[in-house]
């Protein structure tokens, strides 16, 4: 029952015993060259992963060192952007880009959650591969493919929704709801958000779904037994299971948002304005290095640019450091058959 | 749980019906899951069918042998085609190929075989790491040591960035695949004399290959359509060129160029290129299931 392979992503990290003895046996290829090399050569390829990690970020840092000496701390919570003048502030984009992935969140997660469950518990099996294998199709079409949509389709699509949000919820009892202020262009935040929402939802969907069929089997049979409705088995032994794995797979959603570029660059808008409304235009750090990095002209402005790309950089790595964390550690923990509380 | 209502209290018939109000409160509650996770699925795999159908749609009338063939022509006329894109996509593919698969492969086998230890956990992790950072990262990383040195634009720095992006998947799959194959395939060699290298690189990697194959077109299918990393390496080519060391276009990008334009002509060829992109994509996943279609069944 334990040993089903969990997630994909997650090899099991019980360490075979004969594997090992079998490297050890021979003193490690003392006594053979080609093995040697064999050994060696596969570690340094291996190791290049590392390698590139690391050089990414020594480059971004070194690149972004004239802008850090110059604005210092500032840049990160001052609003100008004025290549003219030379004088930069990265808010507007840090606020473009987790307002457009929070609201990408708010979307998918219900409706990812929903599939996840519907996919994994509900079913029938004749239906489970075909709907898998659409879901995992939308994560394979190109970001510019969605955003070549978006302009063409949903943006066109969203303005009369915008018009009557605005009509219906712009007022609420005689005050203004800063939400759906504005002119409803189509192109903008919401735009922004929901096609993110799209791209997201097919990570969200297969990570949880995989999460959710690692529950071992005997939890939900005992939940049956007692005569529990689907709904019961899920609420109680299923999600105390999968939750930590669940919040896995919506943090990796998260860090996808924030790193997606060509999509959002296409829809969102592209101007640095902060506001509350779901209506205006925002830029998040990936579309303004998308849009504004090959055109770059002084060295600061450059180097301005490379800081945005070395905060956009600490940001997914933390965020996916989170979410393989927590995903991991579900899967060892149900593979071991303890539930932490 | 009904057992423990206290029988000898309140009378039958209110025990009976407060049951049963707690029975339908129930079964309302598994009904109410049941319609919202049915409902979430109808309305995530909506916008999938509304793309596949108006990429079909809007561009299949804009495929033609002119498309194949052609280059764009000026702002103004219409028709040509996306030739040099088709063709500069295959060419960074290939680059991107070069540098993704060794490493990949090779990387996957090291894990597999012998990463069961530290550097192992942090090679895993830090491949991860690479996974999710966004690929417009990489193409400034790159930008910054293979652009910026030279001073110019070119295909192989395309190639570079694309073939980082491949690493880690490429890696994953061979590692996960490799660890499926059953020990007694390496005693059998290594017991008929064959040295470890042989032995993994004939016998476990020959027993893997479906696998293999799979993660490889999987890591193909994914950097076929990615865009961001080429915007500062490859940049793009109004001509057609085959030169590693000068810009080269890519079918992405100029679905990008194409699709921001103004002109109406151009809006159709985005589309067209888009269909072109999804096929081949389409088929490299489908392909890639095909390999490993027997070999999870047996392990399931």
């Amino acid at each position: 029952m334990v040993a089903e392979p969990a997630t994909s992503k997650t090899p099991e990290r019980s360490t075979t015993p004969e594997r090992s003895s079998l490297i050890k046996s021979g003193g490690l290829f003392g006594n053979n060259v080609g093995d040697s090399i064999f050994y060696w050569g596969t570690m340094l390829f291996a190791a290049s992963v590392l390698v590139v990690c690391l050089l990414i970020f020594l480059q971004l840092w070194k690149g972004a060192l004239p802008s850090m000496h110059r604005f210092g701390i500032r840049f990160l919570y001052t609003r100008t952007w004025d290549p003219v003048q030379e004088v930069f502030g990265a808010l507007p984009f840090i606020y473009g880009t987790l307002v457009s992935s929070l609201l990408a969140l708010l979307i998918a997660v219900p409706i990812g959650l929903g599939t996840a469950v519907f996919l994994s518990e509900l079913a029938p099996p004749w239906l489970r591969t075909p709907v898998s294998f659409l879901v995992e199709l939308l994560a394979a079409v190109p970001s510019v493919v969605y955003g070549l949509w978006g302009i063409f389709v949903l943006v066109p699509a969203l303005r009369p929704v915008e018009i009557w949000l605005g009509d219906r919820f712009g007022t609420i009892g005689g005050h203004d709801v800063v939400l759906f202020q504005g002119a409803p262009y189509g192109i903008g935040m919401l735009a922004g958000g929901l096609i993110l929402a799209i791209m997201i939802l097919p990570f969200i969907t297969a990570v949880s779904r995989e999460v959710i069929r690692a529950v071992p089997p005997s939890q939900r049979e005992a939940a049956y037994g007692l005569g529990a409705t689907h709904w019961e088995a899920l609420k109680g032994p299923i999600l105390r299971y999968a939750r930590t794995g669940i919040m896995g797979a919506i943090i990796l959603g998260l860090a996808r948002a924030l790193g997606e570029t060509m999509a959002v660059t296409m829809v969102i808008g592209n101007s640095p304005n902060m506001s509350w409304s779901l209506f205006d235009q925002g830029y998040t750090l990936a579309s303004v290095l998308a849009n504004e990095f090959a055109e770059a002209t002084s060295d600061l402005y450059v180097s301005a640019l490379i800081q945005l790309a070395l905060i956009l950089f600490g940001t997914t790595i933390v965020v996916n450091a989170i979410a393989r964390l927590l995903i991991w550690s579900m899967v060892r923990n149900t593979q071991q058959g303890i539930v932490r509380e | 749980m009904e057992q423990t209502a206290p029988l000898t209290i309140a009378p039958q018939s209110a025990l009976r019906s407060q049951n049963r109000l707690r029975q339908t409160r129930r079964r309302l509650a598994n009904a109410g899951m049941w319609i919202g996770a049915s409902l979430a699925t109808i309305i995530a795999l909506v916008p999938l069918l509304m793309i596949l159908y108006y990429v079909t749609a809007q561009g299949l009338p804009a495929l033609n042998a002119d498309f194949f063939t052609k280059l764009p022509k000026p702002v103004g006329e219409t028709g040509g085609g996306m030739a040099h894109a088709i063709v500069g996509s295959f060419i960074l593919i290939g680059l991107a190929s070069l540098i993704g698969l060794p490493l990949g492969v090779l990387g996957g086998i090291y894990l597999a075989e012998f990463g069961n230890n530290r550097f192992g956990w942090t090679v895993r992790f830090a491949a991860d790491v690479l996974n999710g950072i966004p690929s417009i990262v990489i193409g400034i990383f790159v930008y910054a040591v293979a652009v910026r040195p030279v001073h110019h634009f070119s295909a192989m720095s395309g190639g570079l960035a694309l073939g980082i992006m491949m690493i880690p998947t490429i890696m994953r799959t061979t590692e996960e695949l490799v660890r499926l194959v059953p020990m007694s395939l390496r005693e059998a060699a290594l017991a008929l004399g064959a040295t470890r290298w042989r032995a993994v690189l004939k016998i476990v990697l020959g027993a893997a290959k479906g696998g293999v194959i799979t993660g490889i077109l999987l890591a193909i299918a994914r950097i076929a359509g990615e865009t961001a990393p080429l915007l500062f390496t490859a940049f793009g080519n109004r001509f057609f060129s085959v030169k590693l060391n000068e810009p080269m276009s890519s079918l992405p990008r100029e679905i990008y160029t194409f699709a921001i334009s103004p002109y109406e002509d151009w809006h159709q060829k985005a589309w067209g290129g888009s269909l072109v992109l999804v096929l081949i994509i389409l088929v490299l996943s489908l392909v890639a299931r095909y390999f490993t279609r027997g070999r999870y069944k047996a392990v399931r």
